[in-house]
């Protein structure tokens, strides 16, 4: 197949390339969930991500949640961005650090005003923003403008034969044309992580993985119960057949085809190395993952499922993708990229890439994913330790 | 060329069902991804999709490879064509 050299995306002010459009209401905090959630009942086209933190939090979970804020209101498939916190500092960091992309970006704190004043303000902002967001047209943006994130989830054995080889194919062949790509699910390569060091593209890349690896296999070990092996692998996992940690993480690595890696990111951390693959930290929870790779600046996020994960994200697209037979025939609404005929060995691995490459860019120029129909937005912020 | 198992690498001692499932007693024809070769196997027990089958008698100790690599450890030994699972397999890590 050849592959096309570009797709419909939005034109941001600091050159990035967005596959949506959307207007968010970000609140800086829990407690300011309700004012955002009300401006987004308030303006329609606006979409609120309330979440659960973001009060008294200290040192490096300080710095992850506001890397995670700003970084998600700096993503370019966000064309603008109300920010509501209870009060000044914080909120207006986070106004700063998303206002650095050249983007409409205003905020609000809910102290002297109260929740209903604060709805008021920001509502006729938010208005004015959306409809400016609504003039905005897709535009020919090079296909090097894609920053492709992955993670699989409620996978099984069906995972690592064939929906992540098909990922693994797809990067393989848009590698080359110097697309930034993102894998994670740190703890999730237990079992293959010295396999997985060795995709380092340099000696620091290799090194880099293995002390984060081992950082989170302390931390695991130092909390773990003897409940850890019903956590991984999962029970969705068992049933469908994967037995160990190894197992689940040998399968998970196919994700990631004949790449390199080019560096190692901190959680929610933009890559600064430009094209190429990159491992982020990341806890192997979905939702979790998918919120700090979308916090990073990816635009379009591949999710190869086993046994059918049904995760989603307000912000980046999230492309289903399933090579298990069942899985299709019983939540077919949830998979955007079927390639079970690979089982049957009806479709090899080549074609079962082509067809993802053509889902990809069917998404990115502006086809609705499964989730995003289903109204899949899960928004989670990941917490390094207890607030102070 | 219909195919019943599917075996990552010329190494594996287990193969992985890729039809809804096998019965006891069932010829299954085996393909090997990482050489294209095939071979048979006789089943011993019903094994749904996904689940894996041991290519050889394994016993207790004995490390179980799949993708040609350490995936974990018997821990209760198991007969050529029986079912491979937590039952009697754990992992060498956690």
């Amino acid at each position: 197949m050849e592959i096309p050299k570009s797709f419909l995306g939005f034109k941001r002010e600091n050159g990035r390339a967005g596959t949506r459009n959307h207007v968010i209401i970000l609140p800086v905090d829990d407690i300011s969930n309700a004012c955002a959630e009300a401006v987004s009942n308030n303006i329609k086209g606006t979409i609120a991500l309330p979440h659960s933190y973001g009060r008294l939090q200290f040192g490096a979970d300080l710095e992850l949640h506001f890397r995670t804020m700003i970084g998600t209101g700096s993503n370019p498939n966000v064309a603008a961005v109300i920010v509501i916190g209870i009060e000044p500092k914080w909120t207006k960091k986070i106004v700063d650090g998303i206002a650095k992309t050249g983007k409409p970006v205003e905020g609000f704190h809910i102290e002297r005003t109260g929740d209903i004043g604060t709805v008021m303000k920001a509502s006729k902002k938010a208005q004015e923003f959306v409809m400016w967001a609504s003039e905005k047209q897709r535009e020919e943006c090079p296909i090097s403008d894609l920053w492709i994130s992955v993670k699989c989830g409620e996978s099984d054995t069906t995972s690592g034969l064939a929906s992540n080889p098909t990922v693994g194919n797809l990067m393989d062949k848009l590698e080359p044309l110097g697309v930034h790509l993102c894998f994670g699910e740190t703890s999730e390569l237990t079992g293959a992580e010295k396999v997985c060091a060795t995709r380092g593209a340099t000696k620091e890349a290799s090194d880099k993985f293995m002390k984060t690896w081992n950082a989170y296999n302390d931390f695991i070990l130092k909390e773990a119960t003897d409940d850890l092996s019903e956590s991984q692998p999962t029970a969705g996992n068992i049933a469908g057949g994967l037995t160990t940690i190894e197992e689940k993480a040998f399968g998970n690595f196919q994700k990631i085809g004949n790449c390199k890696f080019v560096d190692v990111l901190e959680p929610a951390e933009e890559p600064k190395k430009g094209k190429g693959l990159y491992f982020m930290d990341t806890s192997s929870a979905a939702a979790e993952c998918v919120t700090l790779q979308a916090a990073a600046g990816f635009n379009i996020h591949l999710f190869p499922t086993g046994q059918g994960n049904i995760v989603g994200n307000p912000i980046e697209p999230v492309v289903k993708l399933t090579a298990n037979p069942l899985t299709v025939k019983g939540m077919g609404e949830h998979i955007d990229c079927d390639v079970s005929k690979i089982l049957s060995r009806e479709m090899n691995l080549s074609e079962a890439g082509d067809r993802l490459i053509e889902t990809t860019l069917r998404v990115a120029n502006g086809r609705l994913t499964c989730a995003e129909a289903l109204g899949h937005k899960e928004f989670v912020m990941t917490k390094l330790y207890r607030s102070a | 060329m219909s195919t019943d198992i599917i075996i990552h690498d010329q190494k594996d001692n287990v193969g992985v069902v890729v039809i809804e499932k096998i019965t006891p007693k069932q010829e299954c024809k085996c393909w090997i991804m990482e050489n294209d070769g095939s071979l048979n196997i006789q089943s011993m027990d019903e094994i749904p999709l996904g689940h894996k089958i041991a290519m050889v008698d394994l016993k207790e100790g004995e490390t179980i490879l799949k993708y040609g690599h350490d995936i974990g450890k018997v821990v209760k030994s198991i007969k050529k064509g029986e079912h491979v699972h937590v039952h009697n397999v754990k992992t060498k890590k956690w």
